[in-house]
């Protein structure tokens, strides 16, 4: 629409002369050659902490350095109480607004209000599951979907988020090679989450939670 | 931006005067340097992960052509919409044609350097939309009408009572300088905007050919909240953006956050591809990408296609000594420090570059700690043989390489003249053989004495010294 073919031919037109190739587009040649090398899913190397010997421990270690915080339970029908506990440790209200795959966990019973929706501006606390997590950083993979909205990582001041044992990764490599096997495509957004919202804009001194999130809360569950 | 880099030399005076400014740098340079010398220091592979990232930026660039259309391909396939502007004039056009068609009024903005290469928020502002810069260092110098002084810490000259006054003028509530009760003022005051806003317009870090996503990396969340409520996002970004592979992305982002900030990684790596799915309740009904050139095919096949490699983690200005003791201003275009000393010249013109080419001490401490190894001072000193061939550099400057160079190349001319200067140099020091005044760079000799050489020269010294053996 707003843009003329005239600035797309001349900018692929320069490049391409800049480099002894005539024309203004591609060969089908060169295009299957980048293809090719696009398929070739070449890794960099690794450092030695993408491989630690204790990926938990590692795993929780990052999370504490970036400000996540970390709860092991037993099940998945132990999450309300280990939220309940966490909220009440921070004195935070006990309500919270989650993606509705946890609708079936018993909120009320532990004494938390839950609606599921997305967040709004105002809400305190968002639950969300995640698609994985990667031990080499602490870094928490979510994914958009229609019963998953990204607003409930972002917009509370709050965000717990759910990680199965089995969703642990090591790197970001391996949280790539898994999306692509479990989903095909990238989803419209694909969003890594490594603590809670900071800025050191101001004289670089860090505070946290600029725009986003003020604390992070993983459970894991096995 | 305005490019006033002809006054480096001026504004880089005035800027070592300035306490407010002086203080803030010094501040900054210890955090900037020990941070990313910690973060590297976690990781044993760096040097193999930066050569392996150097390669890799490499071999897009030498088919940037190619690596574009399949980008673009894949985008379009997502339902992105991919608008190519050749200059930043016409940049700024696309998008302020994609706010008219949508009746856009209210725009909220992630940081873009490349939108500040183009001016875009006057010129969307001129064309009656409100725009919000939401980096909070964003946010307060779109306060206090300055443009940014570092790629990475935009706000980095600016002291915590400076930011106080320009809240008090803006927000109307009483003065602050507790910096977190400041920052949850600012996070209040921009939510109604985030929440609000018709459009949202970001950069882009990277963006991926395989899957036609564009990337952000953010620490305050504030990219997320641009792509995902408005019901409009629009990405503006530089052509030599593209990677090819989400495998790419995970190598580079091993090197970004370290170098930048000294974080083993930035708290939101966001990907975003495409417009909302079917039965999503967020994210943008339209995306645009604006990919812009505005100078960058002119670095492609030059001597220096090096500098297209550059990731823009800042960590070059973070650990050179002129740009520690100057800040950004003065290098008086976008890029401060010895990135934007190459990439000024190429995309306004080396004869609107002054002195920036020389803004340097040449103690190569840029090229040490660029994560994708830019031989920046070898670039550098290209420039300043074309900005001599050019004749670009004043008349006594280009007089005295010329002179020495005709004499370098006589070796019983040099030779001469060599033995002439050691002797009067030597005479100069005096009794206590040192320099007070050197005729011609009395500057120089203004805050420091020169130690007076020995009398001879090098040669002559060498072959006394040969004889006596």
């Amino acid at each position: 629409m707003a843009s003329p073919m005239g600035s797309r031919e001349k900018i692929l037109g320069r490049i391409r002369a800049a480099q002894g190739r005539a024309g203004a587009e591609p060969t089908p040649a060169e295009l299957a050659q980048v293809r090719d090398q696009i398929a070739s899913r070449e890794r960099g190397p690794l450092p030695s902490i993408a491989a630690p010997a204790d990926p938990i421990a590692h795993f929780k270690a990052e999370c504490a350095r970036l400000g996540t915080t970390f709860a092991d339970v037993d099940s998945m029908d132990a999450v309300p109480g280990e939220v309940k506990r966490y909220l009440d440790s921070g004195a935070l209200e006990a309500a919270i607004v989650a993606w509705p795959a946890f609708a079936g966990l018993d909120w009320a019973g532990a004494g938390i209000a839950c609606e599921f929706r997305p967040a709004h501006g105002d809400d305190r606390t968002g639950l969300t599951g995640c698609f994985c997590a990667i031990v080499e950083t602490g870094t928490l993979l979510l994914l958009s979907a229609p019963e998953e909205p990204k607003v409930n990582a972002l917009l509370p001041e709050t965000h717990v988020a759910v990680l199965r044992r089995e969703r642990l990764v090591s790197t970001m490599e391996a949280a790539f090679a898994l999306l692509r096997t479990e989903r095909g495509e990238l989803p419209r957004a694909t969003y890594f989450v490594s603590g809670p919202s900071r800025t050191a804009d101001i004289e670089q001194t860090i505070v946290i939670g600029a725009h986003g999130p003020y604390r992070v809360h993983v459970v894991l569950v096995p | 931006m305005e490019v006033r880099s002809m006054f480096f030399k001026q504004s880089a005076s005035m800027k070592l005067d300035d306490p407010v400014l002086q203080a803030a740098m010094k501040r900054a340079k210890g955090k900037f340097v020990d941070g990313r010398a910690k973060a590297v220091a976690d990781v044993d592979a760096w040097e193999a992960i930066r050569a392996h990232a150097a390669r890799l930026r490499d071999r897009t660039i030498a088919n940037l052509d190619a690596y574009l259309v399949e980008f673009e391909r894949n985008a379009v396939r997502r339902g992105a919409q991919v608008h190519w502007a050749d200059s930043a004039e016409e940049a700024c056009a696309i998008l302020v044609k994609i706010a008219a068609d949508n009746g856009v009024r209210t725009v909220t903005k992630s940081k873009s350097m490349v939108s500040e290469e183009v001016n875009l928020n006057e010129r969307l502002e001129a064309a009656g939309v409100t725009v919000v810069e939401t980096d909070l260092g964003e946010y307060i110098l779109q306060l206090a009408k300055e443009p940014p002084s570092h790629i990475v810490a935009p706000a980095v000259h600016k002291s915590k009572e400076q930011v106080a006054d320009l809240f008090v003028a803006a927000h109307g509530k009483p003065r602050l300088t507790d910096i977190p009760a400041m920052t949850a003022e600012a996070r209040s005051e921009l939510r109604r905007h985030f929440l609000g806003a018709d459009m949202g317009i970001s950069g882009a870090n990277f963006v991926i050919a395989e899957t036609g996503t564009t990337l952000t990396v953010t620490n305050e969340g504030n990219a997320d909240l641009v792509t995902t409520i408005p019901r409009i996002h629009c990405v503006i970004t530089g052509i030599e953006k593209v990677i090819p592979t989400l495998e790419d992305f995970a190598t580079l982002i091993r090197l970004l956050p370290r170098s930048a900030t000294g974080q083993s990684i930035a708290n939101y790596l966001t990907l975003t591809t495409g417009v909302k799915a079917p039965g999503e309740t967020d994210g943008p009904e339209q995306m645009h990408i604006v990919l812009v050139d505005a100078g960058r095919t002119r670095l492609v096949g030059s001597d220096m296609q090096e500098m297209l490699r550059c990731i823009r983690c800042g960590a070059c200005m973070n650990h050179c000594p002129v740009y520690q003791n100057v800040g950004g201003h003065a290098y008086g275009w976008v890029y401060p420090g010895p990135m934007g000393s190459i990439l000024t010249p190429a995309y306004v013109g080396l004869e609107n570059a002054g002195d920036l080419p020389n803004a340097s001490t040449f103690c190569g401490e840029c090229a040490v700690v660029c994560p994708v190894q830019i031989p920046l001072p070898d670039l550098m000193r290209k420039l300043r043989e074309q900005q001599f061939d050019r004749k670009l550099r004043p008349f006594g400057e280009r007089f005295g390489i010329a002179a020495w160079s005709f004499a370098a190349r006589r070796p019983a001319l040099y030779s001469a003249l060599t033995r002439i200067a050691a002797r009067v140099a030597s005479w100069l020091g005096g009794r206590d053989k040192l320099i007070h005044k050197l005729p011609g760079l009395d500057g120089w000799t203004q805050g420091r004495d020169v130690p007076a050489p020995s009398g001879k020269t090098f040669r002559e010294l060498y072959r006394q010294a040969k004889g006596k053996r």
